[in-house]
């Protein structure tokens, strides 16, 4: 209980400090943004309580508008993404069948389940995200590919994170 | 009663998830009219302190470019020198000259953060209200227009880039000076905005340098923002609108200067007595 708590607590860091001094400098072509900070809410264990899974989320997501000078909107977004990832857990996972406490990484869940998973989340997240910075329909069009690309790029990242702590396990 | 707490308990993820998006919400609408939630930027201690100490170490990398761009504007100030000029009247004098009072005075400051990808961008600078930098103060670099600063703390300022959303600067073509407004333009490219609102009698030329308006009490006069690139930008009506690729490279600022302009108190004092006597 307490690694798990400890790992997440790292994690959180590590991510933050990525995002914040490695991926805020990236762009393609003015287009692509990747935000694999969200990694920190979609990593945390499946038994995590809704009362602290928000406050995570919430300050997750004020932790980096900090950084960016955005305040509110990545909290926004990253409250959002909670939300889903509640629904979407309720609905495709089976909490019975698993013995210590599961986590939805890669090696624990398999490759097909854990990518439509963070792709969900991913779209929805970058959507809301976009669409609430911008906040104008005249730009939609623009942001609508912005958008796309971003969580291209995004999932991509987190599909090579996941590979790079993947550890093969009796399931 | 107990039949509320049941059904509250039941979706408590629903409530919870109202709770934290309202908050979130309030405070990105009340930073975006009022700039008051200063606690949560990149100048307060923590963020400020962790990107000054990236800078350290990123200011290294790219020591070349700065000296090269402070020689290119030593040399260029050496050139408006007074003994740079042939002098070709005989007679010398000196007079006391009292026509001419200091209106601006700059303060050098170095770049911690930047961003020039997103579409609202924000710099921080290393120096704060203890030396002298307030809201409101406009920004420039050696090549051009940079932003205005929006909030301050004792050693770091936070500025409005001109690639945000709300930045319009007062702007005139050099050549004629004829006014209009010059604004960032919805495309997020880092070196291209518009000029728009300038009136449809003028002709302008494609490669007429765009500089700061007299108007502003932001900046000098004639400070370059950058070049007319195409002349056909929008469709404009009763206005020509067009476009301008920039002067700076702000994905390359390195010192800038805070512009203290003297008189800025008294003439927004002015003009405040105006919009009240309307």
């Amino acid at each position: 209980m307490s690694r798990t708590i400890l790992i997440n607590v790292l994690r959180f860091f590590v991510l933050v400090f990525f995002q914040v001094f490695l991926f805020k400098n990236i762009t393609l072509y003015d287009l692509s943004i990747p935000y694999p900070y969200i990694l920190i809410i979609l990593l945390l264990p499946f038994e995590t309580p809704n009362i602290v899974l928000f406050p995570v989320a919430f300050i997750t997501g004020l932790t980096i508008d900090a950084f960016y000078d955005t305040p509110g909107l990545h909290a926004a977004a990253c409250t959002l993404l909670a939300f889903v990832r509640i629904s979407f857990i309720n609905i495709t996972v089976q909490k019975d069948g698993f013995d210590n406490d599961p986590e939805p990484t890669l090696s624990i869940m398999g490759f097909r389940w854990y990518f439509t998973y963070i792709l969900v989340l991913t779209l929805i997240h970058h959507f809301f995200l976009f669409n609430l910075e911008v906040f104008r329909i005249s730009e939609l069009q623009y942001t609508f590919v912005r958008f796309l690309l971003s969580s291209l790029f995004t999932v991509f990242l987190m599909l090579l994170s996941g590979l790079l702590f993947y550890r093969k396990r009796e399931r | 009663m107990r039949n509320l707490w049941i059904f509250i308990s039941k979706y408590n993820a629903f409530f919870l998830f109202v709770i934290f998006e309202v908050s979130a919400l309030f405070i990105l609408i009340n930073y975006n009219s009022f700039q008051k939630a200063t606690y949560i930027s990149s100048s307060n201690q923590i963020t400020g302190l962790a990107y000054q100490k990236v800078g350290q170490v990123t200011e290294y990398l790219s020591l070349a470019t700065v000296n090269d761009s402070l020689a290119r504007e030593n040399a260029r100030l050496r050139s408006e020198l007074r003994s740079s000029f042939y002098i070709d009247t005989l007679t010398k004098k000196s007079i006391a000259d009292s026509v001419y009072k200091q209106q601006y005075t700059f303060i050098v400051a170095k770049v911690i953060n930047n961003s020039v990808n997103h579409r609202n961008n924000y710099i921080t600078i290393n120096r704060g209200s203890k030396d002298g930098v307030q809201k409101d103060m406009g920004v420039i670099c050696g090549s051009g227009v940079v932003g205005f600063v929006v909030n301050t703390t004792d050693h770091l300022a936070n500025i409005q880039s001109v690639l945000h959303k709300k930045t319009k600067v007062s702007a005139m073509l050099a050549d004629t000076r004829d006014l209009g407004s010059f604004l960032w333009g919805d495309n997020l490219d880092p070196h291209q905005g518009l000029l728009i609102d300038v009136s449809n009698n003028v002709k302008p030329r494609i490669g007429e340098a765009v500089v700061t308006s007299t108007l502003s009490s932001l900046y000098p006069a004639g400070i370059p923002i950058g070049k007319i690139s195409n002349l056909h930008a929008k469709e404009g009506g009763m206005f020509l609108n067009m476009e301008v690729s920039l002067a700076v490279d702000y994905s390359k600022l390195e010192y800038v200067y805070v512009v203290v302009n003297r008189l800025a108190m008294e003439q927004k004092q002015v003009e405040a007595t105006r919009v009240k006597d309307e």
